[in-house]
């Protein structure tokens, strides 16, 4: 979806701003909240990612990047009715009341190191039925395509002329699928756009980018 | 701090929220404290940049390892004992005299866990997701980077699954160095590659 997370060429953020000796988790409740994200296990209904994309515009903006993922996690269990409106209402209401209040403790020594010791779920999930349309070296164009659900392919690169760099084998495409249907696998491939492509006289000197494309994401030239 | 910059939210408002959420997984069974707790633990002591410090002290000493690590980044990285999240294909570019690599995720935030760690801010930060990709040798030039022209500057837009380490190159003068010693000049921003390793001390 063409919405503010991809911002990929943007102006207007003003100056990179790097902490000396920065902390991991600036808050304890941010390791929490990361800790969370990650380990229930309970997926996010359409993707933890595109749970943050379709946050307000304004609302990500001001939103710190824990605080995107707070949302991303609750919002995902209440679609998925694990937690309902009204308790996780009442919850807020209690603390908001009680903020030194402790949270519950729950131990279970087994099931911690059974969820640490889990391999992280595969990306790759098998063969594709698409064979490679594209060798190395070939010039191919990044279809101009608007998909209002979550891609990968950022505005800055749809249109533009780009050569493939490499194979990468078959991935699962990240884009939401169609209603009722699972992610498609695809050929992937890296790509390299010259800066001026991209850029235009804007361009810095001696400068490209590579990126990675599914096959859906390419056309000829 | 700046994790504050972009927003307006209260962090106060987001720690009640938490806590909110934290309750009700505890009392739904669906995650235990030590789980919450131990996960902190990891990435704050664990799993950081120091991991993928040790395996670019590896590659400038053992050519084998080098070719094997460029060749095959998430197996060589295995064999240090390095995988798991944001790991699944890890590839590394190689910095050298004419080519500089430098590594952006302008979606959101991608980044190779298990040899960095979770990202510093300024990663994150709109600034750095929306500028790295339009104007590279300027934003290298910020962090105090400054590269000829004849060096060509590639930006790598972690869009897949697939994660980056840039092999930053050994500085002259350091080739009798232990281990130890190379380790410590591998800077986390040297193999995103808004910086060189830092030179012997």
């Amino acid at each position: 979806m063409n919405s503010i997370h991809d911002m990929g060429g943007m102006h207007g953020f003003g100056a990179i701003e790097p902490e000396q000796d920065e902390p991991v988790f600036h808050h304890r409740w941010q390791g929490r909240v990361y800790a969370m994200a990650m380990y229930t296990p309970v997926p996010v209904p359409g993707g933890f990612r595109y749970m943050i994309e379709k946050m307000s515009a304004r609302t990500y903006l001001t939103s710190s990047y824990y605080e995107k993922w707070l949302h991303a996690r609750t919002q995902g269990m209440l679609e998925s009715g694990y937690i309902q409106a009204a308790e996780l209402a009442e919850k807020i209401a209690w603390f908001t009341a009680n903020p030194d209040a402790p949270v519950p403790e729950r131990h279970d020594a087994e099931a911690t190191r059974k969820a640490l010791s889990r391999k992280a779920p595969a990306a790759v999930a098998g063969d594709s039925n698409q064979t490679p349309l594209f060798d190395i070296g070939r010039q191919v164009r990044a279809r101009n395509i608007h998909p209002p659900a979550h891609t990968r392919l950022p505005r800055y690169v749809r249109g533009r002329c780009c050569t493939i760099d490499a194979h990468l084998g078959d991935w699962p495409v990240d884009d939401t699928p169609p209603a009722g249907q699972p992610h498609a696998i695809e050929p992937l491939y890296r790509v390299r756009f010259e800066a001026r492509e991209l850029w235009g006289d804007d361009a810095e000197a001696n400068n490209a980018l590579y990126i990675d494309m599914w096959q859906s994401y390419l056309e000829p030239l | 701090m700046s994790d504050t910059h972009h927003h307006t939210h209260s962090s106060a408002d987001a720690e009640i929220r938490a806590k909110a959420l934290e309750s009700l997984l505890i009392e739904k069974g669906l995650i235990s404290t030590d789980l919450i707790d131990e996960v902190v633990r990891q990435y704050e002591e664990d799993i950081g940049p120091l991991n993928g410090a040790r395996v670019v002290a590896r590659a400038w000493t053992d050519p084998d390892y080098r070719e094997w690590l460029l060749r095959d980044g998430t197996q060589a990285i295995a064999d240090m004992g390095y995988h798991g999240r944001e790991g699944s294909k890890i590839v590394v570019l190689e910095n050298t005299a004419s080519v500089h690599n430098l590594v952006v995720c302008t979606l959101c935030s991608c980044y190779p866990w298990p040899v960095l760690g979770l990202p510093p801010n300024w990663y994150k930060s709109y600034a750095y997701r929306a500028r790295a990709v339009r104007e590279p040798r300027k934003v290298l030039s910020e962090f105090g980077l400054i590269l000829s022209e004849d060096i060509e500057v590639r930006v790598w837009d972690s869009n897949s699954e697939v994660r980056y380490l840039v092999l930053p190159e050994q500085p002259a003068g350091t080739e009798t160095l232990s281990s130890e010693q190379l380790i410590a000049l591998v800077s986390r921003d040297s193999m995103i590659g808004v910086a060189h390793a830092n030179g012997p001390v």
